[in-house]
């Protein structure tokens, strides 16, 4: 096939990147390389929106952070993600602590950060009743907000599909070819062509920019291992909490989710391995003692799952967003690390800037923006509900209890448009799966409804593409 | 708006039995809601026998065993809804339930059996570090794909947690063909029925490590295997004696934990020890006229006595369905030195029969007695050759014991060497 575009990696940034250049009458093609859409570093973050006064004054992330939380709330509404502007504070632990608060302070609102504040221990304590006795001050920033990352990736990509992107899985990258001003992009098996390329592949932007002999770009994953802890002790904080920023990032943070989970992280480890995703016995009670620290009543009783993700590191220490010296046609979204997601939706409507002025387009006239949230049973009232399975049945019937998920929704996730073709594909479009239990009871339901819808054995079904098959063959 | 005297949430062995005693106590109007496709629960999916050598004298498997009980709830006419989902009780002993048929139900009733069942910890309650690759799963899960669909979850596999389904599962993976390296037990004891280790492990010369543990999962996309080490007394693994085992599943038994979602959200009392409701011996709950029984009040080792409970259950909700109850003078109980809890928490010395008292230890113990103590003075004590934490013990209050003790008093159970 040819494109106008190739967008390589379906994480936040090269959807959104892709949905905005769908506006245009622009051919794309969203490359991934995994199974799905959001299986990298998108789907393994904090889910913070930040409020952007960490970023050193005058870089691209500072830039980017500030427009991009701005544009947030109003993007997650078009897209039926959930966003909820939860504010975040910055605890100081000493005098030394309190001093860097002013400073942050300064910094962000050098920034461009409004309504800025100190807030004293009093103050702190009637926000955040659990914490810590020993915290004396901290810098609450109310523009800070909590944001499903994953949904937000899947449903950008989703309403670029509506709007005429191709979406392609399951297609590595492994040659690109320059010819006659065309790209052309491999896998080793397939091609497609392309007038330009923009590289978003995560921690893997190295080494796709050394494809066309870019070898300017150095990324390190920088590994963070969270705690995910039952809805149970959701009230234990109101506001995302961080602790003093390091220079390995910005500490460890006790943070609601937009489900009403608490999640506990990140460590910050400079690793080798792009794959690792593995999560460490030693880091995790880190991660707990550390968070501790701020929330000291936590223990590991309410912990239901763990696991890892990667920052792309760069060396610069800022984004990378610019052609490539080696070929202007081919644009590097390099070093996407954290303020990355909420510097996202600036991001993505800077490189359509950035293509728009190199590619004559004109705008389509029936750009679709909305994406209609999904159905949330659990989020109804029970009139809603009565009506709803008046029109479809599939929503009376509970797969997963523990979220309280329906056949119904599970239905649409495998056939909304680049759906779910694999069971955590389902557990990040519905939570079914995401509760207490782990999947341990609805697994092998979401098993039989994806073998159902997809038409195929039930032992084909795997849990996130590849070789993770679940089921082997039948039994004696 | 619909209306019964008695909703029983749930109907496995626990909901059945105590819908049918209610029957038998005379009340007519009873519905039970199930959110599987049949009656039955999890003894659907136990195809292994076993079952009923307690209640029936003879040995059934887990379909057999729920098959006499669902014969029994046709035979006696009970109304029941499959695929039913109870979504929420309210204050005014209002059941929400959901299914495809009906939609959502909105139904009133003078008294509610809970009767959810258990269900297994997951992998992050144990902070396993690794990969995410596929092929972790509960045991549970496992015995559902193998025994329900028909399909073999992984061909080497180690099994973390000698629970019942833990041991079960391993012997049943082997008679299908996988090869189960060992199952590791974090504790020095197994919490499984000692029939079941000789049965299923030492028949098939399956090895059980005990005091050990996995601390590692590895593999990208499934598993390709595991780490195991052993723990010291504080059950921290021992550096220098991990070991690599090749396998493509690591299915966890690793402990039940009842399902009290809907008892949470009403705001029904909890026992941090059972997380199950805080009951008198009739399993009422510290809600008027909702009921509780079998593994949504305490996990038990053996259905018999889940059957057993529930009919108490039945028993009780009748009673109150039809206006039969007692005044209510409690004493409450207390498991200490050994005993981990007893259920019930509270008696009613006003209650004209015996009452059982239900109790498990916290570790092992040879050649033991339990006693049971009445405001600190000795009333039974009973020789314990063997306790193990994974068999439930019982003993029994006479009612001529009972008339002797007084409001407030405490009974209290312990484990003495």
């Amino acid at each position: 096939m040819n494109y106008d575009v190739a967008v390589i990696g379906a994480g936040v940034i090269g959807s959104l990147i892709a949905r905005e250049l769908s506006r245009y009458n622009l051919k794309i093609a969203l490359v991934e390389k995994c199974n799905d859409m959001a299986m990298g570093t998108s789907k393994a973050n904090s889910a913070i929106v930040h409020a952007g006064f960490d970023a050193k004054p005058g870089s691209m992330k500072a830039k980017f952070n500030v427009e991009g939380t701005a544009l947030m709330p109003e993007l997650c509404k078009t897209l039926g993600v959930p966003f909820k502007p939860v504010g975040s504070l910055v605890v100081a632990f000493s005098d030394e602590e309190v001093e860097t608060l002013k400073s942050l302070l300064e910094r962000g609102n050098e920034n461009g950060v409004p309504c800025l504040e100190i807030y004293g221990k009093e103050k702190l304590k009637e926000a955040e009743p659990y914490i810590s006795d020993e915290a004396k001050a901290a810098l609450w920033a109310p523009t800070a907000g909590i944001v499903c990352p994953y949904e937000l990736t899947i449903a950008a990509a989703e309403n670029a599909v509506v709007n005429g992107t191709d979406f392609i899985r399951n297609f590595e990258v492994k040659k690109i070819d320059f010819n006659g001003g065309i790209f052309t992009v491999s896998n080793g098996e397939k091609e497609i062509t392309a007038k330009y390329v923009i590289n978003a592949a995560g921690v893997f932007c190295d080494e796709t920019a050394a494809l066309i002999g870019d070898t300017s770009i150095h990324t390190t994953p920088r590994k963070g291992e969270y705690m995910l802890c039952d809805k149970s002790v959701g009230h234990l904080a109101n506001h995302t909490i961080f602790q003093c920023p390091s220079k390995m990032g910005k500490g460890i943070l006790v943070t609601p989710t937009v489900d009403g989970n608490l999640l506990l992280g990140p460590s910050a480890i400079d690793i080798d391995d792009k794959e690792d995703v593995t999560t460490q016995a030693d880091t995790l009670s880190d991660v707990l003692e550390a968070a501790k620290k701020s929330v000291p009543c936590l223990t590991t009783r309410e912990v239901i799952t763990s696991f890892a993700g990667l920052r792309a590191h760069c060396d610069k220490n800022d984004f990378i967003i610019e052609p490539s010296k080696v070929n202007a046609q081919f644009i590097n979204v390099a070093g996407i690390e954290s303020p990355g997601l909420s510097s996202a939706p600036a991001i993505a409507v800077y490189v359509k800037d950035m293509l728009l002025e190199a590619l004559d387009a004109d705008e389509k006239s029936d750009f679709n923006p909305v994406r209609e949230e999904p159905v949330r049973f659990r989020h109804m009232t029970n009139e809603e509900r009565k009506a709803l399975i008046d029109k479809n049945p599939a929503y009376g019937r509970i797969i997963c209890r523990c979220e309280t998920i329906t056949e119904g929704e599970i239905l649409d996730a495998i056939n909304a448009p680049a759906g779910a073709r694999d069971v955590d594909g389902v557990k990040r479009r519905t939570r079914a799966g995401m509760g207490r239990c782990q999947g341990g009871f609805c697994g092998s339901k979401v098993v039989e409804l994806l073998a159902r819808e997809l038409g195929v054995e039930i032992n084909e079904i795997t849990k996130f593409g590849g070789n993770s098959k679940i089921l082997y063959e039948r039994t004696k | 708006m619909l209306n019964y005297d008695i909703v029983v949430i749930g109907g496995g062995p626990a909901g059945m039995a105590a819908a049918l005693k209610a029957r038998e106590c005379g009340v007519e109007s009873i519905l039970i809601l199930e959110r599987a496709e049949t009656l039955g629960g999890i003894l659907e999916q136990c195809i292994h026998t076993g079952f009923g050598l307690h209640y029936f004298g003879e040995e059934l498997s887990g379909p057999e065993y729920a098959d006499r009980f669902i014969r029994l709830v046709d035979e006696q006419k009970i109304e029941y809804k499959t695929d039913t989902m109870a979504l929420e009780i309210t204050e005014n002993n209002v059941v929400y339930a959901v299914n495809k048929k009906d939609g959502l139900l909105e139904i009133q009733a003078k008294a509610i059996i809970l009767a959810m069942g258990c269900r297994e910890r997951p992998r992050g309650a144990l902070n396993i570090a690794g990969s995410r690759a596929s092929g972790v799963m509960s045991a549970g899960t496992a015995q559902k794909y193998v025994n329900i669909d028909g399909y073999m979850p992984g061909k080497k596999v180690v099994i973390l947690g000698s629970g019942d389904i833990g041991l079960i599962m391993a012997r049943r993976m082997t008679l299908e063909g996988a090869e189960v390296k060992c199952v590791c037990e974090l504790m020095p004891y197994s919490s499984g029925l000692t029939r079941n280790i000789v049965q299923c492990l030492d028949d098939f010369n399956i090895p059980l490590h005990l005091s050990c543990t996995v601390v590692g999962i590895h593999g990208k996309d499934r598993v390709e295997g595991v780490t195991i080490a052993k723990v010291d007394e504080n059950r921290k693994p021992i550096p220098g004696t991990e070991e690599y085992i090749e396998c493509d599943t690591l299915l966890l038994s690793v402990g039940l934990i009842p399902e009290n979602e809907l008892t949470r959200a009403v705001g029904i009392n909890l026992d941090p020890v059972t997380s199950g409701a805080i009951v008198d011996e009739y399993r009422e709950t510290s809600r008027k006229g909702v009921f509780a029984c079998g593994n949504v009040l305490h996990v038990h080792d053996l259905v018999d006595y889940v059957t057993l409970e529930s009919q108490t259950a039945g028993e009780g909700a009748a009673r109150y369905v039809l206006g039969k109850t007692d005044t209510a003078e409690y004493i409450t109980t207390k498991g200490v030195n050994g005993v981990r809890y007893i259920v019930p928490q509270k008696v009613n010395i006003k209650n004209d029969g015996d009452v059982k008292l239900y109790f498990r230890v916290g570790q092992v113990y040879k050649n033991a007695k339990t006693v049971v103590k009445y405001n600190g003075e000795e009333i039974i004590s009973k020789k314990r050759p063997r306790l193990a934490p994974g068999e439930m013990e019982n003993v029994i209050i006479k009612n001529d014991m009972l008339k002797n003790f007084a409001e407030g008093g405490t009974i209290e159970i312990s484990v003495e060497v």
